[in-house]
């Protein structure tokens, strides 16, 4: 049990990186409180397993340092880092039964066998594996075996944190809610500090207290799912968390105030400088039809349930807004009216009074 | 779950069953037809009945040659298998070496078996042969050609050096094709070298090692070229495996009937033992 402090870390694949590219994790710094249940967000190839990696000391960082409890962790093993780790694909002893899988990691160090036999039994009661703990581990079906992996972390009473990548991958859809409702209880149950990386939205907001969103190597932002949702701090996590995601239009300024196509468009928050790429964003939920406002023609409506997506073409580009059932849809033409509150100005994808620090 | 039956399927085997007719079954027919009769040549046959089976089975000759058999046989497994994972755990899983690691134990195996014999044959001779001469140089009696024992340590060898490598292979593709999850996952759970090749290593490779073992059990016990072109089964009977035996007395004495009989005995030996193997290897996989 440990709060995990990352330093300036960074990270290379390569030996000698020059460009901003090269790196594959960028420069980033963040604390992860002890007991916290935090997802690493973003889309394949952002960085998040990497990251994920630098923590448990599979990869050693190029740059930068990592601390538990402000002890630096950064040159130690994996094995000495006191973490469990729960893989993609599940990992599990195929010559022994269930019971000698969880048992492992406590015999390898030298644990005596009556406290083996009741961590065994303890963790095998929580991941519901009691009726099956003399079976062989092989003949078990993949979300079995991911509890046997996790199982694995849970029997240690040495473990910081467990860490998770992306553990649904290989579980049928039916019981992936299931699993995910299981690792949440279990979160109450044990006072270890839990990060899963995942590319699924859906995962991310229902497991963790803390989402940590990643883009190209970087974190874009970290908060509360509702923060995610309802303040974006870059058009990426905008984008990428909601369904459908936040509109995200060309627009022009004029003294901090934005405009498309000549028509002033109430914002949140205002710009300083007129340098770079603009574009406001603003969530589907937050816009309706109106008498007035920025002049669009509807070229889609698609059914969702109790709501309507509608896409319309803007001179700012395509809008999808949501309407609810039963609710009315112009044909053709028509104006489209934004929540001034939810709706932001981003300067070259960051949201504007926040820019990026370089 | 139910399958589809669909005996049709049975056709699209039939070129195969023709081809394999044609140069295995009939030929193995023949074998059958002179092993149960008797013949003095001009294409004379009389029936024999099972008189040549049981003349063979109960000659001590057979049993001497089948003893020879299976002591080389199990020598060179209990050789072979272990060297071969020991080998293929040390080489490079990354980087340029790999190649150069594959290459060097692609080698032996390329090489004919008569060439691997007649290389044998001069390397290991006394007087001017590389290994013969260090050997006597440093003091030891070596001549294989003479002494029995010297004859068999050069035929194990022969053999070790000829196939250990595809054991290596077999054994480094199944250490290749293991996820580095595995890896790490043992890392994490404080595992020791010998408990990760015990528990990871080893039940990843059990399928190519089943393999191996029965490639190797097989091709060594029918091996015939190389030990007949390193020591013609000499000194006296001392390396007279049975296939060197069975060409002795086919093609030596030209007794066709007996020959013939102890050709299916052979191979019946072959198939129940390849088949002991087979069962015991893979008898943990049912429960699955």
């Amino acid at each position: 049990m440990a709060r995990i402090t990352l330093k300036n870390l960074k990270h290379a694949y390569m030996k000698n990186p020059v460009r901003d590219d090269d790196w594959a994790l960028k420069e980033l710094n963040l604390d992860w409180d002890d007991g916290g249940a935090y997802a690493l967000l973003g889309p394949s190839g952002c960085g998040k397993t990497t990251l994920l990696n630098l923590i448990s000391g599979l990869l050693t960082p190029s740059h930068g340092s990592i601390l538990f409890d402000n002890e630096n962790v950064t040159s130690l093993p994996t094995e000495r880092r006191k973490i469990a780790q729960v893989f993609q694909f599940p990992v599990v002893y195929d010559t022994m039964t269930v019971y000698d899988n969880l048992a492992f990691p406590l015999r390898n160090r030298g644990v005596d066998k009556a406290t083996v036999d009741r961590r065994v039994r303890e963790v095998a009661e929580m991941n519901d594996l009691t009726a099956t703990l003399g079976n062989r581990a092989s003949g078990l079906t993949a979300d079995g075996k991911q509890k046997i992996s996790l199982g694995r972390g849970l029997v240690r009473t040495d473990v910081n944190a467990i860490l998770f990548d992306e553990p649904l991958t290989v579980i049928d859809p039916h019981l992936k809610f299931q699993l995910r409702s299981k690792l949440k209880e279990l979160h109450t149950r044990v006072p270890n500090t839990m990060i899963y990386v995942t590319h699924d939205q859906t995962e991310a907001i229902t497991f963790a207290d803390k989402v940590v969103v990643m883009n190209a190597g970087e974190v874009v932002q970290v908060g509360t799912p509702k923060e995610l949702f309802e303040e974006p701090h870059h058009t990426f996590v905008g984008h990428f968390i909601g369904s459908p995601g936040m509109n995200v239009l060309t627009c022009e300024l004029k003294d901090g105030h934005a405009y498309i196509a000549g028509n002033r468009i109430a914002t949140a928050n205002t710009a300083r400088s007129a340098t770079g790429r603009s574009e406001i964003g603003v969530r589907p939920e937050f816009v309706r039809f109106a008498g007035q406002g920025l002049q669009a023609r509807v070229v889609k409506v698609s059914d969702a349930g109790r709501f309507s997506v509608v896409e319309a073409d803007s001179a700012g580009g395509r809008v999808r807004l949501l309407v609810e059932e039963g609710g009315a849809i112009p044909s053709e033409t028509a104006h489209l009216e934004f929540d001034a509150a939810a709706t932001r100005i981003y300067t070259d994808g960051w949201l504007a009074g926040r820019e990026r620090r370089s | 779950m139910n399958k589809t039956v669909n005996q049709k399927a049975w056709f699209f085997v039939l070129p195969v069953l023709l081809l394999v007719a044609f140069n295995a079954i009939v030929p193995l027919m023949t074998v059958v037809n002179y092993s149960v009769q008797e013949t003095f040549g001009d294409n004379v046959f009389f029936w024999a009945g099972l008189r040549w089976f049981e003349e063979i089975l109960r000659s001590p000759r057979f049993h001497d040659a089948l003893g020879r058999q299976l002591f080389f046989t199990g020598t060179i497994l209990a050789i072979e298998i272990p060297l071969g994972v020991i080998i293929a755990l040390a080489m490079p899983r990354k980087g340029p070496w790999v190649s150069v690691c594959l290459v060097l134990m692609a080698m032996p195996l390329l090489i004919p078996w008569n060439v691997v014999g007649a290389m044998w044959n001069i390397f290991g001779l006394p007087e001017l042969g590389l290994l013969g001469k260090t050997l006597n140089t440093i003091g030891f009696d070596y001549n294989y050609t003479r002494q029995p024992g010297d004859a068999w340590f050069t035929l194990i060898l022969m053999d070790v050096w000829h196939w250990t490598s595809l054991v290596v292979l077999l054994a480094y593709a199944g250490l290749v094709s293991i996820p580095d999850a595995y890896y790490q996952a043992a890392r994490i759970d404080g595992a020791s070298s010998w408990a990760i090749f015990r528990y990871i290593q080893l039940p990843k490779m059990k399928r190519v090692l089943t393999i191996a073992v029965l490639l190797r059990f097989m091709d060594s016990f029918n091996i015939y070229t190389e030990p007949s072109v390193l020591t013609g089964g000499g000194p006296g009977n001392s390396t007279t495996l049975l296939s060197i035996d069975l060409v002795k007395i086919a093609l030596g004495q030209f007794d066709l009937g007996p020959a013939a009989a102890m050709s299916l005995i052979y191979f019946l030996v072959i198939l129940l033992f390849s088949w002991i193997f087979y069962t015991v290897m893979t008898r943990g996989d049912e429960q699955q």
